[in-house]
C-alpha cells in the first residue's frame, strides 16, 4: 500500500506547547490563583521596600501625638492609620512589620519543607523498614502539640526571630512528610522510574531527576498552606509575649499591644487583625489555585 | 436481512460540537445510523474518531462540555436529545442497557453483585422482595455465571474480569431493554473471556431481540459478531454497510488502510534461521511470592514463573504469549533485574549476569534494554526527550555531547524530527511516545531488546508503524528481540519462535508455524480457538478495485 509513507513520517504536532506554557496560560485564567498571587506579591514588595515606603521610621516615638485616630475615624493625613500608644506610626509599623510576618512564614515554610520532604520521598521510595522508621517519626511528631511546645522553647530560649523561625520549621513539617510520602508512593509505580533504574541511574539520580520533579506540585501546595500556618502561629506566639519581642514591629505584637485599648480605640486591633487576614487568606487563595492549576484533568 | 419496520434506535445528521480550542470543531459531525431489533451495529474506529461520544450521545451521557448542535437522536419515536435529564434517566436501565469497558469501575465495590443487581429492579419496577431476587437469579443464569447462589453474595472485588463484565451486562438486561450499547465491552479482557463475552453477546440478539451497539477498535471483533458495521474517522462516517461488505471488499482508503494494517494471522518470515549463535539463555529462572500470615489469613505462595528454560538466538525476534498472570510479566522483570529472582541464571552470549549486586545490574544493563507497555506512564513527564535519551549513555559514563550526538542520530532512525529532543513528552501522541521509548533503549546499544506489551496501548495503524520499525531496526543493527504480548495476531506478525506461556509454566516453544499450525498443548489450543474472527482474513488490499475516495 501507498499509505505507509505517508503515516511512517508523522509531523510533530504544531499546536501542542511546551508544559510550562500551558501552565502559564492556564494560572492567568485562574481567578483564585490571580487574585493570591497579586495580594502576596503587593504584601511582599511593601515589605521588600519597606525603608524607601514607609512615611516614618517604625521606632520613632512621639509622646506628643500619642493615639491619633487613622484618617477614617477623623485624624489628620499627617498619620495615615494614626499612631500606638507611644505614638509611633502606625502604617510604618504595619510595612515593617510585613517583614516579619513573611520572613518567619517563608523560612519556616522552607525549613519544614527540607525536613518533612527528605523523610516523606525516603519513606514512600523505600517502603518497608524505612517507611516505618518514618512513619514512627511523624507519629511522634503529632503527639507533640506544636503551640504549646513553641511556647515552651520560646520561653526557655527567648525570643528572638531566629528561635521562632527555627522552632516552627521544626515543627511544621508532619503535613509534608504526610502528604509526599503518598506522592512518592504513586510516582514509584511509574515505569518511567523502573525504566530510569534499567538505564543505569544511581539513586541520587532517579529521586533528584524523577520524583522530586513529579511531586513538585504537592509540594509547592503544602509550602503554602505552612506558610499560612507559620504566620498565624507567629502572630499567636508574639500576642502571648512569647513571640518576637518589642519594639519589634510585628502584627502578632501589635494586636498584642492594643488588647488594653480594645474597647476606647479597637482600630489598633482590627488595622494589624485585617493585615494579617488578608495575608493569610491571599496565600491560601494561591495554594488552592496552584493545586488547581497544576491538577491533570484541570479540575475547578 | 429482514428489519422490523421501524428501528430501535435512529440516529439522524448528529453534530456533537467540540470545545473551542480543539484540534477540530465537531466532535461527530452529520452522523446518521439506524440499529433494527435483532441486529448488532459495529462503531470502529481508532482513539478520538468520535465512536465513544456517539455512544454516550445516544444514552445522554455526554460531558457537559459537549454539546450536540444538529439532529436528532430516535429512540422508540422520541428524541433523546430533547428528553428532560429526569425521562432520560427513566429510559436509562431499563429500555436502554450500557456496558462499559472496564467492569471494575462501572461496579460500586461497596454492595454485592445481587444488591446492584437488584437496584435496577428497585429504581424502574414494583416488585416483592422475592420477586427480585427471583428475577436476579434468572440473569445471573443468564450470563452463564456459575453457581449463582453464592456470586449473588459475593463482591466486585472476589470476580475475575470475565465474570465482573458478566455482572455488568446482567445489568444492563434487567429490565429487558431494547438497545444495548456496549462501549469496548471486552477490551480489557484475556483472549479467553473476550470469546465467552462475545458469544454471549451473539446468543443475546438472539434471545432479547434487541438491537446492539458495539464500539470497538477491533476487526477481529467485529468480524466475529457484527450484523453490520460503521467506520468513523476524526468524527465522520467514512464507510456503512454490510459486515460482509465492509471487512471483505472495503472502499474507503481509510477502512483499507485500517484492515490492511490488522497484522497477518501466519507467520510471514518463513522459518528462522537456526544457525546463529545463541544471544541470551535462560537457565531455570524461578520466582515464587509469599504473603506472611496474619491473623485472619494463613501464609500463601504464588509461584509467579516456575523454572523457565529458553533461548533466544542472534538476531531473531522470541515471541512471549500468554494471558494475564501468566507469568510473563514477572519473567521480564527478572530478565530485567528489575526483581531477583530466587534461582536459575541468565547467559549473554557466554558471560552469565550477575543480578545480586547493583554494580552487576548495573553492567549486564548494557546489554539488555526495555521497552515499557504504557506509553504514557514509561517517560518522565518533566523531563525534556533530550534528557531523557541521553541518560542511559550519561549514566554509562559517555560525556553528555557525544551522547546528544547520538540521541540525534537515533531520533532520525525512528523518524522523528530533530526538534523533538527540546520538547517534553505530553506534546507527543502514543505511537511517537513509543517511538522515543525504543530509541532511549537503543541508546546504551543493547544486545537485546525487550518489548512488554509495547504496541498493546496504539491503535492498530500506529502499532504496524511500531512493529515495522523494530523489525527494521532489528536487521540494521542486528538486534535480539524478545516480544511480550497478549495478541496472537501481534505475536505471529513479529517473531521468528513463540514461547507460550499459561500459570507461570512455558507450555509451548516452536517457529511460528508450528505453533499456530499445529499446536500440541491444550492450553495453545484453546487460546487460538479464542481468536475472534477466525473465519476472516483480511483481505489483499491490492486485489481490491482503485479505492472510492469520492467521499
Amino acid at each position: 500500500m501507498s499509505h505507509t509513507s505517508q503515516t511512517i513520517s508523522p509531523s510533530l504536532p504544531a499546536a501542542s506547547p511546551a508544559p510550562s506554557r500551558l501552565l502559564a496560560r492556564k494560572a492567568l485564567k485562574h481567578r483564585g490563583f490571580m487574585v493570591g498571587f497579586s495580594i502576596l506579591l503587593f504584601v511582599g514588595l511593601t515589605a521588600l521596600f519597606a525603608p524607601l515606603i514607609a512615611p516614618y521610621d517604625p521606632y520613632k516615638q512621639d509622646l506628643l501625638a500619642r493615639l491619633a485616630p487613622p484618617v477614617f475615624l477623623g485624624g489628620d493625613w499627617k498619620h495615615l492609620l494614626g499612631t500606638d500608644a507611644l505614638g509611633r506610626d502606625y502604617l510604618s509599623r504595619l510595612i515593617y512589620g510585613a517583614r516579619v510576618s513573611l520572613l518567619i512564614g517563608f523560612t519556616a515554610a522552607l525549613i519544614s519543607a527540607v525536613i518533612g520532604t527528605t523523610l516523606g520521598v525516603l519513606g514512600g521510595y523505600f517502603g518497608g523498614k524505612v517507611d516505618a522508621v518514618v512513619m514512627f517519626i511523624v507519629s511522634v511528631r503529632l503527639a507533640l502539640p506544636a503551640t504549646l511546645v513553641a511556647l515552651a522553647v520560646v520561653a526557655l530560649f527567648g525570643g528572638s526571630l531566629t528561635v521562632v523561625v527555627s522552632v516552627l520549621g521544626m515543627l511544621l513539617w508532619d503535613r509534608f512528610a504526610v502528604v509526599l510520602r503518598s506522592a512518592t508512593m504513586q510516582v514509584r509505580q511509574m515505569d518511567y522510574i523502573a525504566a530510569a533504574e534499567v538505564l543505569g541511574a544511581s539513586l541520587p539520580r532517579i529521586l533528584f531527576k524523577d520524583v522530586l520533579p513529579n511531586v513538585m506540585n504537592q509540594l509547592i501546595v503544602v509550602v503554602t498552606l505552612e506558610m499560612a500556618h507559620a504566620i498565624i502561629l507567629e502572630a499567636a506566639l508574639s500576642f502571648l509575649g512569647l513571640g518576637v519581642q518589642p519594639p519589634t514591629p510585628s502584627w502578632g505584637l501589635m494586636i498584642s499591644e492594643g488588647k488594653e485599648m480594645l474597647l476606647f480605640e479597637s482600630w489598633l486591633i482590627t488595622i494589624p487583625g485585617i493585615a494579617l487576614f488578608i495575608l493569610v487568606f491571599s496565600i491560601n487563595m494561591l495554594g488552592d489555585g496552584i493545586r488547581d492549576v497544576t491538577a491533570p484533568e484541570g479540575r475547578n | 436481512m429482514t428489519h422490523a419496520a421501524t428501528p430501535v434506535l435512529s440516529i439522524r445528521n448528529l453534530t456533537i460540537d467540540l470545545p473551542k480550542g480543539g484540534d477540530r470543531p465537531h466532535a461527530v459531525s452529520n452522523l446518521s445510523l439506524d440499529i433494527h431489533e435483532n441486529e448488532i451495529l459495529c462503531i470502529v474506529g481508532e482513539s478520538g474518531s468520535g465512536k465513544s461520544i456517539t455512544s454516550f450521545a445516544a444514552m445522554g451521557l455526554l460531558p457537559k462540555v459537549l454539546k450536540p448542535s444538529a439532529g436528532e437522536i430516535l429512540f422508540e419515536g422520541r428524541d433523546v436529545l430533547k428528553l428532560s435529564e429526569a425521562e432520560h434517566a427513566g429510559l436509562r436501565g431499563s429500555r436502554m442497557g450500557m456496558i462499559f469497558q472496564e467492569p471494575m469501575s462501572a461496579l460500586n465495590p461497596c454492595y454485592t453483585v445481587g444488591n446492584q443487581i437488584e437496584e435496577v429492579f428497585e429504581a424502574h419496577a414494583q416488585m416483592s422482595k422475592t420477586e427480585r431476587r427471583a428475577r436476579t437469579m434468572e440473569l445471573l443464569k443468564e450470563v452463564r455465571l456459575p453457581d449463582p447462589e453464592r456470586l449473588y453474595h459475593a463482591y466486585p472485588h472476589q470476580l475475575s474480569g470475565g465474570q465482573r463484565q458478566r455482572i455488568v451486562i446482567a445489568i444492563a438486561l434487567a429490565m429487558g431493554p431494547r438497545l444495548l450499547i456496549a462501549d469496548e465491552p471486552t477490551t480489557a479482557l484475556d483472549v479467553t473471556t473476550q470469546a465467552q463475552i462475545l458469544d454471549m453477546f451473539k446468543a443475546l440478539k438472539e434471545s432479547r431481540k434487541a438491537g446492539i451497539l458495539f464500539v470497538t477498535h477491533d476487526f477481529d471483533v467485529v468480524a466475529e459478531l457484527a450484523d453490520r458495521v460503521l467506520v468513523m474517522q476524526k468524527g465522520v462516517v467514512v464507510e456503512q454497510g454490510t459486515a460482509e461488505q465492509v471487512l471483505n471488499s472495503p472502499s474507503h482508503p481509510y477502512t483499507r488502510m485500517l484492515i490492511d494494517a490488522v497484522p497477518k494471522r501466519h507467520g510471514i518470515k518463513g522459518n528462522p534461521d537456526t544457525s546463529a549463535p545463541i544471544a541470551l539463555r535462560v537457565a531455570g529462572i524461578e520466582k515464587t511470592y509469599s504473603t506472611a500470615r496474619t491473623m485472619f489469613k494463613p501464609a500463601r505462595k504464588v509461584h509467579a514463573v516456575k523454572p523457565t528454560d529458553f533461548t533466544v538466538l542472534e538476531g531473531q525476534t522470541l515471541g512471549i504469549v500468554g494471558e494475564s498472570g501468566s507469568g510473563k510479566t514477572t519473567l521480564v522483570r527478572c530478565l530485567m533485574g528489575l526483581v531477583e529472582p530466587d534461582e536459575g541464571s541468565v547467559w549473554i552470549g557466554n558471560s552469565r549476569l550477575e543480578t545480586t549486586t547493583a554494580a552487576g545490574r548495573r553492567e549486564f544493563r548494557k546489554h539488555i534494554q526495555i521497552v515499557f507497555q504504557d506509553p504514557y506512564g514509561s517517560l518522565n513527564p518533566r523531563r525534556k526527550i533530550g534528557d531523557l535519551l541521553v541518560e542511559g549513555p550519561v549514566n554509562f559514563g559517555v560525556p553528555r555531547k557525544e551522547a546528544m550526538e547520538k540521541a540525534r542520530a537515533l531520533l532520525k532512525i525512528v523518524r522523528l524530527e530533530e526538534d523533538a529532543l527540546d520538547r517534553y513528552p505530553a506534546q507527543f501522541s502514543g505511537g511517537q511516545r513509543q517511538r522515543i521509548s525504543i530509541a532511549r533503549a537503543l541508546m546504551v546499544e543493547p544486545k537485546i531488546l525487550i518489548a512488554d506489551e509495547a504496541v498493546s496501548a496504539l491503535d492498530v495503524s500506529v502499532q504496524k508503524d511500531v512493529l515495522k520499525l523494530l523489525d527494521d531496526i532489528r536487521k540494521a543493527v542486528g538486534l535480539t528481540v524478545i516480544f511480550i504480548t497478549h495478541d496472537l495476531r501481534v505475536a505471529a506478525e513479529i517473531s521468528d519462535h513463540i514461547l507460550v506461556m499459561s500459570k507461570g509454566e512455558v507450555v509451548e516453544y516452536g517457529t511460528v508455524d508450528d505453533v499456530f499450525g499445529n499446536p500440541q498443548h491444550s492450553y495453545t489450543r484453546q487460546l487460538l480457538a479464542a481468536m475472534p474472527g477466525r473465519g476472516w482474513e483480511a483481505p489483499d488490499m491490492a486485489a481490491l478495485g482503485p479505492a472510492d475516495a469520492a467521499r
